[in-house]
């Protein structure tokens, strides 16, 4: 690994200080599972992605840590571990959508150490963006190597330029449930709202996210959901410990008896963003959702536009939407 | 509390206090290192294993204030005042730790480089539950198993080791060591 600058400040200014000093040269360290053996490790680096020179370490600053339950809602550090997220009593009562993602996150012994800022806000796992070799347009280069070479994993719906896919499971979650998220920065602390703190790569083709360089996310706060309020997670994997989204679905819905009243759907693994699936939210509304279920999630086909080897996607995407939205009813 | 450290470039070492299997040591190493080379190479504590590097085969777990990390992944910096805890604690003295014990009495181990993130894992299951079920050690190993043996020896020996730390007499069953006939 390269050697690098430590700071460990003790405050959000001055970890924001810290950042704005040095520039895009500097990087927010919180458990490093991803930063430092996912980027710096392995040199993934490019011109428009440099290996970070200096690391700000924000597990030194308390106030980033914790849950508070309040009347309006639950707050959640972005500190806080995806462990202590999922042995929350608050969490699990309230949000057991967020619990259930958090614990289905990579293997105990990450979970112990990966903070959910950082779950939220790693790169993604394209294995060219991850090859040293492939100088893809997120390093910097001005090509995707996904297009011509293995993209199994890859995006089926929202690619453009770039067909990574975003691999957070608590982004998902967070959207469902309407989260957002407190981000600070030199002018200051901004709410954003989940629906718009992640952009694809139309948008921005070097980060995944609204964070700019000198900014860090600081909590990030999730509404009390409706009374009756039905929670399901799914995610299905190739192995069933360590591994990323083949396809994930986060649903959070009210029903009247079997019939949808209102709620989101959001996928994870399918496009370089959590992808919240509107088209199918909106085909539910006032039916009945066991009658209607099937065609509703048969929507995603005409949305998605697979790439050469992954459209066993939109398959599983299909089934997996319509397979959490019934468990979530029964 | 801990104190806030000056930065430090790539050509100084970093030098920190921490407590290591209950002992208070100070260590000075390049600031690049992480918890697991920091261990390895400049305490000379090669009980810890070198594995994947990636934080995927469990080889190099510690305990971390008493929680198993992956010492990969941890920056040596960040271990500052903290409480670390590698397979060479586990045993009190000379007498094994119950679960070294029952892995070796029950071999549970194929060329053994992963046993040391086994059993500090393991350790810390049985700290939290005298008696999990199968499926529970199943779920708290699960960051351990890579891939290269059988489990199955594994799980009972945790087991057997659970069952005399609760002070049963309990002794490994025949088929565990002799195989069904």
């Amino acid at each position: 690994m390269k050697g690098f600058e430590l700071h460990e400040p003790k405050t959000v200014k001055e970890a924001v200080d810290t950042l704005t000093r040095i520039g895009p040269n500097a990087k927010v360290l919180a458990g490093g599972s991803d930063l430092v053996s996912g980027v710096m490790k392995d040199w993934v680096e490019g011109s428009g992605m440099p290996i970070p020179t200096a690391l700000v370490d924000i597990t030194t600053i308390p106030q980033l840590k914790g849950i508070r339950a309040a009347a309006a809602g639950i707050t959640i550090g972005a500190n806080t571990t995806l462990t202590e997220i999922f042995e929350s009593k608050e969490v699990t009562g309230k949000l057991p959508l967020l619990a259930q993602a958090a614990h289905s996150v990579a293997s105990p012994l990450i979970r112990n150490y990966a903070t959910l800022g950082g779950n939220i806000n790693q790169r993604p796992r394209c294995w060219f963006l991850r090859g040293p070799d492939f100088d893809c347009y997120k390093k910097g280069g001005d090509f995707c190597f996904s297009v011509g070479g293995d993209n199994r994993y890859h995006a089926i719906i929202g690619g453009e330029l770039c067909y990574i896919v975003h691999p957070s499971d608590t982004a998902a979650a967070l959207l469902a449930l309407n989260a957002q998220a407190k981000i600070a920065g030199p002018a200051g602390e901004r709410m954003v709202p989940f629906d718009s703190y992640f952009v694809g790569p139309r948008e921005n083709i070097l980060n995944e996210n609204v964070l700019k360089a000198n900014e860090i996310l600081v909590e990030v706060f999730i509404p009390n959901p409706a009374a009756g309020t039905k929670q399901t997670w799914l995610k299905l994997k190739n192995r069933e410990v360590y591994d990323f989204a083949l396809i994930s679905v986060a649903a959070a819905f009210t029903a009247a008896g079997d019939v949808w009243q209102d709620g989101r759907i959001v996928l994870g693994g399918v496009a370089p963003v959590p992808y919240r699936a509107t088209a199918i939210e909106n085909q539910l509304k006032g039916k009945n959702i066991k009658t209607s279920i099937k065609q509703a999630a048969a929507i995603i086909r005409t949305v998605a536009r697979p790439m050469s080897m992954n459209a066993y996607k939109v398959d599983i995407a299909q089934n997996l939407v319509e397979r959490t939205i019934l468990q979530g009813l029964a | 509390m801990k104190t806030i450290k000056k930065s430090r470039t790539r050509l100084e070492k970093a030098h920190i206090s921490l407590r290591v299997n209950g002992e208070s040591v100070e260590v000075a190493f390049a600031p690049h290192k992480t918890l697991l080379e920091v261990l390895r190479e400049d305490m000379g504590l090669t009980g810890t294993k070198h594995g994947c590097e990636l934080g995927e085969c469990g080889c190099c777990a510690v305990l971390v204030d008493g929680q198993p990390v992956l010492s990969c992944l941890a920056l040596g910096l960040a271990m500052e005042g903290r409480e670390v805890t590698t397979v060479e604690g586990m045993a009190d003295g000379t007498s094994l730790h119950p679960l070294q014990q029952t892995f070796a009495e029950l071999g549970a181990a194929q060329c053994g480089y992963c046993t040391p993130g086994f059993l500090l894992t393991a350790k810390v299951l049985l700290e939290k539950d005298a008696k999990p079920s199968r499926q529970e050690i199943k779920e708290a190993l699960s960051g351990n198993i890579c891939r290269c043996t059988g489990y199955i020896k594994i799980y009972e020996a945790v087991e057997l080791a659970a069952a005399r730390m609760r002070g049963e007499q309990a002794e490994p069953a025949e088929e565990t060591i002799y195989g069904r006939q």
